[in-house]
């Protein structure tokens, strides 16, 4: 029932999937048995993978907000700081 | 006796009031006020009047039971079915029906106490139902971005729940859905900020976190309720439960997917350290830099052999070869180096000076070729010449040396130790020499 998989910005594989496909490249060009040109074809798309899961730990503001109801029941977000109530 | 009741001349005959009267006097009398343990089953209460009827039941008997208004005090409140109670009354007949039953005055639970009876009975209930099963549990997802929160805005359990997040993951968005997470009304409005949650579409949170800090057991009592436990049995979202301590178990830790000892033990599950994951794919970065850089190396030790050892026997062709195997090296080298990041680059940089290195060991391996056939060939003329030379020096030797004189009529004598004799007196007369003349020797006595 629920979409689980955090999947999203401009198609890319969510950030598990791209770190599970990098996880298995290493594996593959560590285990010495990739030819030279799946070992530099490896090395390009585990870069790659690289980049875009540093960018994904960094692509969100810092952020903290609590819904808050108003008199007609319509739910908004606002700033919480949980130290000035 | 039996005989004589059943003498038509002797016999009493009952009629249904007095005989139901006599027993319910007999019970009255002879069982009276007791304890008695059972599980309540078909619990009503009555609307109008308060009073509560249900059924005590064991495996093998069950009980009619009524509890009217009047007796109840606060335990009474929690009697549900599944329960499991020691009721203390008086064992009466309800004439009307003839039934036996149980007129109670008070309760206590059978062993626990009410509220854990309560929650044994919910908990088996909505296992039985499927609830809590293992298959429902669903993995959080290894980075959220957005958490969302359900519990009190002032209370402990926000405070330690964010401190721990902020340090853990800077960057993150959390949205917190305030409730009420004890007294009445509460679970309510838990189980409505998790549908609150739910719909905050499109800027959903990836995984709900939903709790509060420690308390009593009837202080954490909501998350016990019915429809908390349904909530997040019902949610979309993953939703971790953080109740109270360690040693705390509700019914919303079951339904949950998964349970956390404490809400900052819940900010520990949800998300790992940034740190940890900037570690992780920068030491996979590294795993495939030295990985290249290994295999780079290996090309380049065996470019190196083939250069000195190849090369010598069969120089143009495999020269030839080699060139191409550099060229088609550089190559891919260039486009790894173009994907490389900077590390990276200056690695394959190095690796592509070392292989260029390597290639400058061509043009001197043929040079070596050409020095080593030269030279092979100098040696061989300076041989011939050498060999002449000795043929000359042998004919030199041949005509100084003592056969030569010898031929020509002189000879050697010798002594019998094998001295020359070059002087008259070092031979005494008697003594035997021997001679050598250019063909054969003899012998001959000194006169």
């Amino acid at each position: 029932m629920a979409k689980r998989e955090n999947t999203a910005q401009e198609g890319q594989p969510g950030f598990e999937a791209a770190l599970k496909r990098l996880e298995e490249l290493v594996a593959r060009m560590e285990s010495g048995e990739l030819g030279l040109d799946d070992l530099i074809a490896a090395f390009e798309e585990g870069q790659k993978l690289v980049k875009q899961c540093s960018d994904k730990l960094s692509d969100v503001e810092r952020r903290i907000e609590i819904l808050v109801k108003d008199g007609s029941g319509a739910v908004s977000a606002r700033p919480f700081d949980p130290d000035q109530p | 006796m039996t005989d004589a009741a059943i003498q038509p001349a002797g016999r009493h005959v009952y009629s249904v009031s007095e005989l139901t009267r006599k027993v319910k006097l007999t019970l009255e009398e002879e069982v009276g006020r007791v304890w008695v343990e059972g599980e309540i089953s078909n619990f009503r209460r009555q609307g109008s009047s308060g009073h509560c009827y249900f059924t005590l039941k064991d495996g093998a008997a069950q009980l009619a039971a009524v509890l009217f208004a009047g007796a109840q005090r606060g335990g009474a409140a929690q009697l549900a079915d599944g329960m499991v109670i020691r009721a203390c009354g008086d064992v009466t007949v309800y004439e009307a029906r003839g039934q036996c039953q149980l007129v109670v005055r008070a309760i206590e639970a059978g062993g626990v106490g009410l509220l854990m009876a309560r929650f044994e009975a919910l908990k088996r209930r909505l296992q039985q139902e499927g609830l809590f099963d293992a298959s429902r549990k669903r993995p959080l997802p290894l980075l959220p971005r957005h958490v969302g929160v359900v519990t009190s805005a002032d209370g402990a359990a926000i405070h330690d729940l964010l401190t721990v997040l902020a340090r853990r993951f800077p960057n993150l968005r959390v949205t917190l859905a305030p409730a009420r997470v004890q007294g009445a009304g509460a679970s309510a409005e838990i189980a409505a900020a998790i549908a609150l949650l739910n719909g905050l579409l499109p800027d959903r949170p990836d995984v709900l976190i939903v709790g509060r800090g420690g308390g009593s057991l009837e202080d954490l009592w909501a998350f016990n309720e019915e429809e908390v436990v349904r909530a997040v049995a019902a949610s979309a979202i993953p939703v971790i439960s953080a109740v109270g301590h360690e040693t705390d178990t509700t019914l919303c830790d079951f339904a949950a997917d998964v349970r956390a000892p404490t809400p900052s033990a819940a900010a520990e599950r949800v998300v790992g350290c940034k740190e940890d994951f900037e570690r992780l794919l920068a030491g996979h970065g590294r795993a495939m830099r030295q990985a290249l850089a290994r295999r780079l190396d290996l090309l380049r030790q065996r470019c190196e052999a083939a250069a000195s050892s190849r090369m010598l026997r069969e120089p143009g062709r495999l020269t030839e070869r080699r060139a191409q195997t550099l060229d088609n090296l550089e190559l891919r080298l260039a486009r790894a180096a173009a994907a490389a990041s900077r590390g990276a680059r200056q690695r394959v940089e190095r690796s592509r000076l070392l292989v260029a290195r390597a290639a400058a060991l061509t043009p001197a391996g043929e040079r070596v070729a050409r020095l080593g056939r030269e030279l092979e060939r100098a040696a061989a003329r300076r041989l011939e010449r050498t060999r002449s030379a000795l043929g000359g020096l042998e004919r030199q030797l041949r005509a100084l040396g003592p056969q030569a004189v010898l031929e020509r009529g002189y000879s050697l004598t010798r002594t019998a130790g094998g001295a020359l004799v070059r002087d008259a007196g070092q031979v005494a007369q008697g003594a035997v020499v021997r001679t050598q003349v250019a063909s054969g020797s003899f012998e001959s006595v000194v006169r």
